[in-house]
């Protein structure tokens, strides 16, 4: 009698679709989907050969210019080994210490930036008023390069500690700002007539609409903020420090040990991507709703 | 069968739309576009009523004063008798018993179509959040959604979104349902079974529904009345009254009573959209 009743798209009565496979065995799907693609094999290659061309430069051929940088041999064999010829390998506590120093120093500055950027910016993308109070100020202040802020920083703030956060901090809130603020500005007028039809208050708007809508950009943002956290920090920290990767790399080249130098770049490098990965991760996970529709277009 | 979700009194007395005199000129210190010229419908409760015209010719502006999303320069519109915009306060607020479902869909994307369904029942505090919640599913499993209930909108098809959104819209009973040309980009089948299962929701509810479309065969397959609107600026160039019987379906639009509307809506329309071409507007609507 309904007219739904048999309509084609109704999903009621259709039957259970192939069940999908969940945990271990998704796993296990995904690795095989992938070995049998090409691109594990490219990506292998594909570091094989500029290790090579590295190594060609630096070691086998010893150009000129090239012979002071140590090759990859050389890098390799110190990192792993338990007794460095150049003090630092995976062996070394100071090693460890370095990354460490690092790693909070990112974490406070990271939060701290993310805790005052989003809701700065969402305010600043939803109220007219407060865009007219801030941006003026905001727009030049960031411009400015962080390495103009040290000097500053030192003056303002007493120890290594606290310059060298302020500075990781700075150059990551104005990322995150302006990009939530650009997440609210980009979200469709559409939704928030929506809310005013279905009989939302601002303060409903605001939660269903302008954070949820936000979302997407606020993490493409934070991705951006983590790793300008990262350039300002070993920035600082070569400027102002006594602990951190960037201080390991500028002491290892002040006191003439390559070896090191590079170890504390290559470190950096894989540490940076982690936490990458990590915001990514995060972001997805919070944004089941954006990860799906994206898979439905193929992507 | 009789519906557990959306009930209605058989003779519907709730949902008149007054539109006297409204005129809405756009930039009114500046460029001065005429978007709507003195235009005046009466729409009684319960009423399906659709509006033809020509791109860009102000139908939607007349749907956004209603909606409270766009003011309006001259007259006033009321709503079971009660002003919604006049004079004095040339924009409408935005209300739950005017509820627009939009050209391209305005799900929220972040939520499930549950969700959705329940954001309306939910800020409103009409019932407690895990009541919305059961409700809101109840509504989509009446609609045949209930498979794809935990969804997001970005996991189902255009159709299944744009019903949904009624959905969202009819479990808040709204006075009036005010719809943009909801079912332009979708295929002519598809848009048959939009067009059975809309009646259908109508059927239930006897919503007043205000109805744009470009659409000639839809606005007469859906309709009680057919508006054809002049081109910009906007009035009404001419009511039709639609007398086909009800229920309808597909078979009738194979009916010699509905070829004949169609034929004389074709003619009115044709002038303006001819008119519209000449002068060169750029698509708007």
């Amino acid at each position: 009698m309904s007219v739904i009743a048999h309509d084609v798209y109704a999903g009621d009565r259709t039957p259970a679709r192939r069940q999908q496979p969940t945990g271990f065995g998704m796993a296990l799907h995904r690795a095989k989907k992938g070995l049998r693609s090409p691109t594990p094999y490219l990506m292998v290659f594909g570091i094989a050969v500029w290790l090579f061309a590295y190594w060609l430069l630096c070691e086998g051929l010893s150009l000129p210019r090239f012979e002071k940088i140590p090759g990859p041999v050389t890098i390799l064999s110190d990192w792993i080994s338990a007794n460095p010829q150049q003090g630092t390998s995976i062996y070394t506590p100071d090693y460890y210490q370095h990354i460490y120093v690092s790693c909070r120093r990112i974490l406070i500055a990271f939060v701290l930036a993310t805790a005052l950027g989003v809701p700065l910016g969402l305010l600043m993308g939803w109220s007219a008023k407060v865009k007219d109070y801030t941006f003026p100020l905001f727009e030049t202040l960031r411009p400015i390069p962080i390495m103009a802020w040290v000097p500053l920083a030192i003056l303002m703030f007493a120890g290594y500690e606290t310059p060298v956060i302020f500075l990781a901090t700075l150059a990551s809130f104005f990322a995150t700002t302006l990009n939530t603020m650009l997440g609210v500005q980009s979200i469709d007028e559409s939704y928030f007539r929506a809310a005013g039809c279905l009989g939302s208050r601002k303060r409903d708007v605001f939660w269903h609409v302008v954070v949820p809508g936000a979302m997407p950009f606020i993490f493409t943002g934070l991705q951006i903020s983590i790793g300008v956290a990262w350039f300002s920090l070993v920035a600082a920290e070569m400027v102002s420090g006594d602990f951190g990767l960037g201080y390991l790399i500028l002491s290892s080249y002040v006191n003439s040990v390559t070896v090191p130098m590079v170890i504390g770049m290559l470190t950096l490098g894989f540490v940076g991507w982690f936490s990458s990965a990590i915001v990514r991760f995060v972001g997805n996970r919070l944004m089941q709703w954006h990860v799906k529709a994206l898979a439905m277009q193929g992507r | 069968m009789q519906s557990q979700i959306f009930s209605a009194p058989t003779v519907p007395t709730k949902g008149a739309i007054s539109i006297r005199d409204v005129t809405k000129i756009y930039d009114p210190d500046g460029a001065q576009v005429m978007a709507v010229d003195h235009c005046s419908m009466e729409i009684a409760p319960g009423e399906v009523c659709m509006i033809v015209g020509p791109s860009g010719c102000g139908k939607t502006t007349l749907l956004n004063a209603i909606a409270g999303f766009h003011s309006i320069t001259e007259g006033e519109i009321l709503l079971d008798g009660v002003p919604l915009c006049g004079p004095k306060h040339p924009l409408a607020s935005q209300a739950s018993d005017r509820i627009v479902v939009f050209q391209n869909g305005a799900l929220f994307p972040w939520k499930t179509l549950a969700e959705n369904v329940a954001y309306g029942p939910m800020v409103q505090r009409r019932w407690p959040k895990a009541e919305c919640i059961e409700r809101a599913r109840a509504a989509l499993k009446e609609a045949g959604l209930g498979n794809v209930a935990d969804k997001y909108p970005g996991e189902v098809s255009s159709g299944m979104a744009r019903r949904a959104e009624i959905v969202r819209a009819l479990i808040n009973e709204p006075k009036v349902l005010l719809l943009d040309e909801p079912y332009r980009a979708m295929d002519a089948l598809t848009k048959q079974i939009m067009h059975e299962a809309l009646l259908e929701m109508y059927d239930r509810t006897k919503v007043t529904i205000y109805f744009i479309t470009h659409d000639l065969e839809e606005a007469i397959f859906l309709g009680d009345k057919v508006y054809v609107m002049t081109t910009r600026p906007c009035r009404v160039k001419k009511v039709i009254d639609i007398d086909l019987p009800r229920p309808r379906d597909y078979t009738t639009l194979t009916s010699e009573a509905f070829r004949l509307l169609v034929k004389e809506a074709d003619e009115a329309v044709h002038e303006e959209a001819l008119k519209a071409f000449q002068a060169g507007e750029r698509e708007m609507a």
